[in-house]
């Protein structure tokens, strides 16, 4: 029993040490992983932690992850890619102050020579139409993240329900889908910015469908209500907010290059 | 012949970029070792706490329920790390018993999954080294006037070569899990972002030769951990 009150003690001690040690503000953002895998954060967010002496820590999931940790608490501030679902977290009372950061687009990308001969169809349904028709290979996130959201929908506008060893629903991250995708020859739906990021070296996959209104995909951020959440970072997370939404961050979002290319797009000016 | 050409210029790429890594020191990969080696220990000292005396309880005692324990820890060695992440996730979110204490994605917290996941491996080990010592030590012990606990110490010094052993697979299994290190420590960059984790990400950003670059890393940190414990043994 002695050895157990011990062992208490020694776990107490261990365990405030690693949450004290910490002297400066930690502000936690879930995002999704293709604001994390762009790279993008690395050069947003040490100019805010400079200026108000905090750390931000970053936890890279899918959009539906990302919302649900915010729902539950976990972070101070959600930065995803899921306008109806984004809506319906602040809806329901979860967070507050939502604000548009910036957008990009995402772009069908499937084998160059085209099996389901996607690269001449008018809109993304008869895209899609035409892989289901033809059984060809498409590779689903399966994920809940923002991406697989807006794939989702565009199969239920084309009025398919996509089923059969033809649709593969990975479960995986967007980078580990177009590796997938592109050992299996098959089609998938991609934001433009990882696939720039990969198009180089990593994937041969070529863009065959994009362009159209509804493939338009814009990120905001939500602070945590603290209503719900008294412990959430509120206060910090608004600073964030104004950060990325002002003119220092859209700045610094404007100019990031991947490779020489853009990867996100501000609004306004 | 193009193909094995690509695969052996991979594995030659990703040695060329793990003996870079080494060589720079990069500032976050020293940190990844550092997260990755500080949970680690911590949580095998933890794991030890509990597992080598609850081992030796198991390895010497006879009392009724012993074969159903001995079972029990069996199984829990086959414990899923995601299991113990999701069980830990769920009493530590702001949703859980232990929300309050806001430790989710902390180191802290990962080293309460890691002690979880590390500590019936050693109590296993050292049940099997406890009951395959010289059933004489432990009656000589007490003959020469020795309490029990004196006793089952001396026994552990006699055996503590299996005790090594259970410690060392207790090492083994957290520094490589990464189930735990990923959902407890949410894989953040310069704090809760181990070698495993590390490895994870790279992998999802499709940088196979940088991710087994780390991997090479991260066997060498624990080739060295190893050698230093090996060294102990030999005093």
């Amino acid at each position: 029993m002695k050895l157990l009150r011990i062992l208490t003690a020694v776990m107490v001690v261990i365990l405030t040490l690693c949450t004290m040690s910490t002297a400066e503000e930690r502000l936690r953002m879930s995002t999704t992983t293709s604001t994390e895998n762009s790279g993008l954060l690395k050069v947003l967010l040490p100019p805010f932690e400079k200026q108000h002496n905090c750390k931000v820590d970053v936890i890279a999931v899918g959009t539906g992850k990302a919302l649900k940790l915010g729902e539950a608490g976990d972070v101070d501030v959600v930065f995803v890619h899921a306008r109806k679902l984004e809506d319906k977290f602040v809806a329901d009372g979860f967070g507050v102050n939502r604000k548009d950061v910036m957008y990009n687009d995402f772009v069908m990308i499937g084998p160059a020579d085209d099996p389901a001969a996607v690269k001449s169809a008018k809109t993304s349904g008869e895209a899609l139409s035409r892989i289901a028709g033809k059984q060809a290979f498409f590779v689903s996130r399966g994920d809940e993240s923002g991406t697989h959201q807006k794939e989702k929908e565009l199969w239920q506008a084309a009025g398919i329900k996509p089923s059969g060893s033809w649709y593969v629903e990975a479960g995986q991250g967007m980078g580990e889908v177009i590796v997938m995708a592109t050992e299996k020859r098959a089609y998938t739906l991609a934001d433009r910015g990882t696939y720039n990021a990969f198009k180089k070296a990593k994937t041969d996959l070529e863009i065959v469908f994009e362009g159209e209104k509804v493939l338009f995909n814009p990120y905001g951020v939500i602070a945590v209500n603290p209503q719900k959440h008294p412990h959430a970072k509120y206060e910090l997370a608004l600073k964030f907010i104004d950060y990325v939404t002002g003119p220092t961050g859209q700045k610094i979002i404007a100019d990031y290059r991947v490779n020489g290319d853009p990867i996100f797009f501000v609004y306004g000016q | 012949m193009e193909a094995v050409w690509n695969s052996m210029n991979f594995l030659a790429e990703s040695l060329a970029a793990a003996a870079a890594l080494i060589m720079a020191l990069d500032p976050e990969v020293v940190h990844a070792v550092r997260t990755s080696l500080f949970t680690t220990a911590i949580a095998i000292i933890l794991a030890a706490g509990i597992g080598i005396p609850v081992g030796t309880l198991l390895g010497l005692g006879r009392f009724a329920g012993r074969r159903a324990a001995l079972t029990l820890l069996n199984t829990l060695m086959a414990l899923p790390t995601v299991v113990v992440g999701l069980v830990v996730y769920g009493l530590l979110s702001r949703q859980g018993p232990l929300g309050a204490w806001g430790l989710l994605f902390t180191p802290a917290a990962m080293i309460i999954g890691q002690t979880i996941l590390a500590a019936p491996i050693v109590a296993n080990y050292t049940v099997a080294a406890v009951a395959g010592a010289d059933p004489r030590i432990m009656t000589t012990a007490l003959t020469l006037g020795a309490g029990r606990l004196r006793g089952a110490g001396q026994l552990l010094m006699e055996v503590r070569f299996g005790v090594m052993a259970a410690i060392v697979a207790g090492f083994g299994r957290v520094i490589a899990e990464v189930g735990v290190a990923m959902m407890l420590g949410g894989n953040i960059r310069n704090y809760t972002r181990t070698m495993t984790t590390a490895i994870a990400l790279e992998t999802s950003k499709g940088e196979f030769a940088f991710g087994l670059a780390l991997g090479l890393v991260l066997l060498t940190v624990a080739l060295i951990v190893n050698l230093f414990l090996n060294l102990l043994q030999q005093k």
